[in-house]
């Protein structure tokens, strides 16, 4: 096991004009289960193949634990691409189909039986190890395929979207399986996803791309509860975050007919007279008081039980703009009521218009 | 059927609509469901036949679908050898309106079949090398266009019977990525181990099912792989130096390729400034140097050995009635082998026959007939009788591989195989 660290890594690809990765500089400690998380070609895959060695480093490092792996080929980084392909022997029984890579690799006998044996009990295998493949369930099938990853005993497991092929149903279920799993391995993992519900999930930390930069790292709360800027604000929560133009006034900024108090560091330090204001639909208060907050109207109302989420919009700086509210499930109102909204104290984020960077500090919630 | 289905298809073949698209392809009737060999699969795959011909048909996720039938797309537009994308179709619903998956459809190569299906009984050591050999020039291909395959194996290609080698094809993109500035040397490196531990490991799996020979040893064959990516690389992109003396190496050069089956389409010369070295690296190769000049002289369409084998026997044909250094035109005496020689032999195999093997293969075995009955008779035995020779002793008694029809089966291809448990066995001695 070990830590692995990008310093300053750049990729540039060939006729490109802009970087794929621009200066990446992480530091993934040993052990931890890292998500790099962003939409399409953000630089998340690109990042993680220069992890593997199958993307030139045009510029910077990358080093597995103390080790500066630049320029080794992919099979001496010791890293291991856990389902790149997971295609099971029908002739070999579990314990060949987990073992057979370390044969190739001249592992010994002895060891390749107890490497085989600790990977079978950690994945609730034993009892399965003469068996055939065919006999196996879906999600055994699966555990022997991680089980082929596992008794290499590799520094680093590197997952590329690995549930991308799954059905819903199967995806949530292996999510919490390689969660779990990796924490009772405490091998240092990186795990490339498109979806935020996965990283959120998954990840004891995050790492956010956009257009090859870095925009924050941190624990999925950090993320979720200090966004440092507009993108991850608006990336992270499902559902998103509302984000509005709003100007300043003296105390606050302006909520359709409220004004809501900010940080005094937020009006000084902002550019110009308005600011991005972010509130996440579950910091959104519903009020009957017509003079209070944003006036909107409802378009739908998705029911979810005990709560529920309102779909509405309103006029917003001139502009049509959707809102999303958490409500209570069993009161709320109707599809083209107008209601008001107002953020919960001390619930709102607030961001640069120009640089779309943080104004206020972090909300700590209980 | 389902208000919704999606149907993508670059050709669009109406017979499409008429499959059973509302029930799950394992439920598919036998009369729709074609039988095949079988190989390893992921996914349910299974053959079916449409409008004369047969299609693979791959369950799989809408978007993976999509996907791999653009790869496929592309790479046939890149000249690469791969399966025949027909067709994507989802938004299939079953009778309760419940939705089913997605599925890839795909044409069915005729006379192509999957390692396991390229031998009878055992697999020998040297076949086994003829297949790696073989994947390791399509993995060459598809790295030289930009394309990192991601599961390299004898599983994911079809291999057609190619006068005694094998032509590969690709026929699972699903992991594949198409770079456009190329590979780096990590993902051709990292390709390559894949290829290396997979092959090792279905070897492996042959040899706990007792199909291949004693002396076969998986993990050398597979290593091999290696050494044959790595010599044709360097042949077909490696820059050499040698002093501007010494200029008939270039010709060199081209013949090589041309030997290995290659043309270079574009060969970068550079001097140094005094003019005393040169350097050249070939820029642009293409595969399929003796097809090309198949086709060009007969029309025929061949895989590049049987091309290569074809060419042979037209040379010394051309030599035959070449008369004291007569200058004879190519063309002229390749139309005059083509109805002299090679159609009426086509021709000859009787009409029940002609499923067994492609014509080009069954020339191409047949020379190798005349040979071993001259050596053996110590005799230049006539085409017409080796012919009789081989029809009644060697083609009759083959099976049939065009497509292999009968019997229908309920279930062809299942994601893994089916196989006894041996529970009296300790696992530790088979890890």
């Amino acid at each position: 096991m070990s830590s692995v660290t990008f310093d300053n890594a750049t990729r540039l690809y060939p006729g490109g004009t802009r970087p794929a990765v621009d200066k990446l500089n992480l530091d993934i400690a040993d052990g931890e289960f890292l998500v790099l998380v962003g939409p399409s070609g953000c630089g998340k895959s690109t990042s993680l193949r220069m992890l593997a060695g199958l993307e030139e480093v045009n510029d910077g490092r990358i080093l597995i634990g103390d080790r500066d792996v630049t320029d080794v080929p992919p099979k001496d980084r010791d890293i291991a691409m856990v389902f790149q392909n997971y295609a099971l022997y029908p002739h070999m029984t579990v314990a060949e189909n987990m073992g057979f890579a370390l044969k190739i690799a001249g592992v010994g006998k002895e060891e390749r039986a107890t490497r085989v044996l600790e990977a079978a009990k950690l994945l609730d295998l034993e009892q399965y190890l003469t068996r055939k493949p065919k006999a196996l369930s879906g999600g055994q099938r699966q555990r022997v395929a991680m089980g082929r990853a596992i008794v290499r005993q590799p520094q680093v497991f590197l997952m590329d979207e690995p549930l991308s092929n799954l059905d819903a149903k199967l995806r949530v279920q292996t999510r919490t399986q390689i969660a779990s799993l990796q924490r009772r391995l405490g091998v240092t993992t990186v795990y490339v996803t498109h979806d935020q519900t996965e990283a959120l999930t998954m990840g004891d930390r995050i790492a956010v791309l956009k257009d090859g930069l870095l925009q924050q790292v941190g624990t999925p709360r950090d993320l979720y509860e200090a966004p440092q800027n507009v993108f991850v604000a608006g990336f992270i929560g499902s559902p998103a975050m509302n984000l509005f133009t709003a100007d300043l006034t003296e105390g606050g900024v302006t909520f359709g007919a409220s004004v809501v108090p900010v940080d005094r560091e937020v009006l000084s330090s902002a550019s110009g007279k308005q600011v991005t204001v972010g509130v996440r639909p579950e910091d959104i208060v519903v009020s009957t008081d017509p003079g209070a907050g944003l006036e909107v109207v409802v378009d739908l109302v998705e029911e979810l039980g005990a709560d529920g989420y309102l779909y509405g919009h309103s006029e917003v700086d001139g502009k049509r703009t959707d809102v999303v509210a958490r409500v209570d499930g069993r009161l709320h109102p109707s599809i083209g009521d107008r209601v008001h909204l107002i953020p919960a104290h001390d619930h709102i984020h607030a961001f640069d218009v120009e640089s779309g960077e943080r104004l206020n500090k972090a909300i700590v919630t209980a | 059927m389902s208000a919704s289905l999606s149907i993508t298809s670059a050709t669009v073949d109406p017979a499409l609509l008429d499959l059973p698209w509302n029930l799950p392809l394992d439920e598919w009737p036998s009369e729709t469901i074609a039988s095949l060999p079988k190989g390893i699969s992921r996914h349910l795959v299974r053959f079916a036949y449409l409008s004369g011909y047969v299609i693979a048909v791959k369950e799989t996720t809408t978007e993976m679908a999509k996907g791999e039938y653009d790869m496929l797309r592309t790479l046939q537009r890149l000249d690469v050898p791969c399966v025949d994308p027909v067709a994507v179709v989802a938004g299939r619903m079953d009778d309760d309106g419940d939705s089913l998956a997605s599925v890839l459809v795909t044409r069915h190569l005729r006379f192509s079949l999957p390692y396991r299906a390229l031998f009878s009984q055992m697999l020998r050591p040297d076949t086994a090398t003829r297949l790696v050999d073989a994947l390791a020039v399509l993995l060459v291909r598809l790295h030289i266009v930009g394309f990192f395959w991601g599961d390299v194996s004898l599983t994911n290609t079809l291999f057609r019977r190619d006068a005694g080698a094998f032509a590969p094809y690709l026929v699972d993109a699903e992991t594949g990525k198409l770079f456009d500035g190329g590979l780096s040397n990590g993902q051709r490196e990292n390709d390559l181990e894949i290829a290396r531990v997979n092959i090792a490991g279905e070897l492996m799996d042959l040899q706990a099912g007792g199909r291949v020979e004693d002396e076969l040893d998986p993990v050398e064959v597979s290593n091999g792989i290696v050494a044959s990516y790595r010599s044709l690389w360097k042949e077909l992109t490696g820059s050499e130096v040698f002093a501007s003396t010494e200029r008939w190496r270039i010709n060199e050069r081209v013949q090589r390729l041309n030997e290995l089956g290659f043309d270079i389409e574009e060969l970068a010369i550079r001097t140094d400034e005094g003019g005393t070295t040169v350097r050249i690296q070939p820029k642009v190769v293409d595969a399929g140097h003796h097809q090309r000049r198949l086709i060009r002289l007969t029309g025929l369409d061949t895989g590049e050995n049987q091309a290569r084998r074809l060419l042979n026997d037209l040379d010394s044909y051309s030599a035959t009635v070449a008369r004291d250094g007569q200058e004879v035109d190519e063309e002229q005496v390749a139309h005059e082998w083509l109805i002299r020689v090679f159609e009426p032999v086509v021709t000859s195999i009787p009409r029940d026959l002609r499923g067994k093997l492609e014509p080009a293969e069954v020339f191409h075995q047949l020379l190798e007939h005349r040979w071993f009955m001259s050596q053996r008779e110590q005799r230049d035995v006539p085409l017409a009788e080796a012919l009789t020779s081989y029809v009644n002793d060697v083609l009759r008694h083959r099976r049939d591989e065009a497509t292999v029809i009968n019997p229908p089966t309920e279930s062809i291809t299942l994601p893994v195989d089916v196989v006894d448990d041996e529970d009296d066995v300790d696992w530790r001695e088979r890890v």
